[in-house]
């Protein structure tokens, strides 16, 4: 039962910490622009009000598939060590979140293509396809945290790193990082990777038919996205945290430099995206590996 | 006007769930711009730097689907009004329509064409009209601004009144665009 009442306020936390990062970062891409830029708090005015509207179905398919890409991000958020706590007892393996974060992509991927939209389809196939590219640097920077500690628990990673910044990953395995970095870019769809969105493109790719509710579901799933992306950062190369605090902060820090590198940019059409997470982040991450082994 | 039902304000206001929802509704205006008529040129210099629409929550959105607002800028001609019905259709609950310059108040200089419509009133309701060729970024702000507030006092029903009026409205668009119909005779092709 305790667990039960845990599990609803991580998933209000991850939702509402993901909400503010989202707004925080309109404020500051607005201030980069020179312009005063919405309140803080105007991602959570947007997901109430997209709750406030009549929405259109289209099938049973999409409303199924719409809560099922919000729960499997959830599910994943689960795992998340939170300056060391978790809702419910466990080691936060790295390979169970790796494996239910695409569920909330393939959830989603699902129910807009429900939809019957060409243009969400089109974007479907743009998001999919960029997934293989920033999936395939980042498994290689986790197996490299396998050759060193033999083990994927995150809280053990995190372990490793106490006792201060010289510990931290980010010294460590800088290759790892920059590699990480670059796929987490692409992840949480910031600009040079934002192909899948395009509005001037292809009218918002995936969320071209989402209305109301809809559409507040796809912002909901973007904001644990974000908490359980940068919470992947921050626990595997930025020392997690000693408290709630400090891991929310370095996560925020996370989120701010991805908006920042997001500001001066243009977009990559997506094979030159996938061209460059696979050489360059790729290659990255397998000189980190190659490091690993041969430091070992 | 014939038979043609207003909605009472009370009746919205009264509402009290409606009035805590109306104060997210006012703060979180997606609008979709339908700049096939001219004064598209207006609307940059609101949204960047200069006059900054996203402070108050104002921003742009790509599809009817996502969006609130259905700005209609310029003359609509006969053709392009099939489309904005269809696209104002197209939108969810609670819709706002913003007719933007002169022109979809009275026809403006185009009153006398054969290929406008003079009044965008009676085909959708308009919630708002910004009068001016062109307004500036200014009047267009000020203009929001107006809509924000009615949205607050539960003013801008405009969806409402096009529900209960449906018939008439769908009269006046059929007027339109019966005269719309290819003229050629296409050979039997479709």
């Amino acid at each position: 039962m305790m667990y039960a009442l845990n599990f609803v306020l991580w998933a209000l936390a991850a939702m509402a910490i993901g909400l503010l990062f989202m707004g925080i970062s309109r404020k500051l891409t607005a201030r980069l622009q020179r312009r005063y830029g919405p309140p803080f708090w105007q991602s959570f005015i947007d997901v109430i009000k997209a709750f406030s509207r009549k929405s259109i179905s289209h099938n049973f398919i999409m409303d199924l598939c719409a809560l099922m890409g919000l729960a499997g991000l959830l599910a994943a958020a689960m795992y998340v060590p939170m300056g060391g706590i978790l809702p419910f007892p466990s080691d936060s393996p790295l390979i169970l979140i790796l494996y239910f974060m695409p569920i909330g992509y393939l959830g989603m991927a699902v129910s807009v293509s429900a939809s019957g939209n060409p243009l969400a389809s089109i974007g479907i196939g743009r998001a999919l396809t960029l997934m293989l590219g920033y999936e395939i640097p980042f498994a290689i920077v986790v197996m490299s945290f396998i050759s060193n500690y033999g083990t994927t628990n995150i809280l053990s990673i995190m372990q490793a790193q106490a006792g201060g910044i010289e510990n931290w990953h980010i010294i460590k395995m800088p290759f790892g990082f920059l590699a990480s970095l670059l796929a987490l870019e692409a992840m949480t769809g910031k600009k040079p990777f934002d192909v899948m969105i395009a509005p001037a493109e292809i009218a918002s790719g995936p969320m071209v038919e989402l209305s109301g509710k809809f559409l507040g579901l796809a912002f909901l799933q973007y904001s644990v996205a974000v908490f359980v992306e940068t919470g992947l950062l921050t626990a595997l190369f930025l020392g997690g945290g000693a408290t709630v605090w400090e891991f929310v902060l370095k996560q925020f820090i996370v989120y701010m430099v991805l908006t920042l590198f997001s500001e001066i940019y243009a977009r990559y059409r997506v094979e030159q995206a996938v061209r460059f997470l696979w050489i360059y982040a790729g290659g990255l991450a397998v000189i980190q590996l190659a490091l690993n082994m041969y430091m070992k | 006007m014939g038979d043609f039902i207003t909605v009472s304000r009370q009746e919205i206001v009264d509402n009290k769930w409606e009035r805590v929802l109306n104060f997210f509704r006012q703060r979180s205006l997606w609008m979709l711009y339908y700049c096939t008529g001219c004064g598209a040129v207006e609307l940059p210099p609101t949204m960047t730097s200069r006059f900054d629409m996203e402070r108050f929550g104002i921003g742009p959105m790509a599809t009817p689907r996502q969006a609130d607002i259905l700005l209609i800028t310029g003359y609509v001609s006969a053709k392009t009004l099939k489309r904005i019905v269809r696209s104002y259709e197209q939108m969810p609950d609670p819709k706002y329509v913003v007719g933007f310059g002169s022109c979809p108040v009275n026809g403006g200089i185009y009153w006398d064409s054969y290929a406008t419509i003079n009044y965008l009133d009676k085909y959708i309701p308009v919630d708002l009209s910004l009068t001016g060729c062109m307004p500036r970024p200014q009047a267009v702000l000020d203009g929001l601004l107006t809509l924000i507030q009615m949205i607050d006092k539960g003013e801008a029903v405009g969806h409402k009144k096009y529900q209960l009026n449906y018939e008439w409205y769908k009269k006046n668009q059929r007027e339109v665009l019966e005269r719309t119909a290819p003229v050629l005779d296409t050979g039997g092709l479709k």
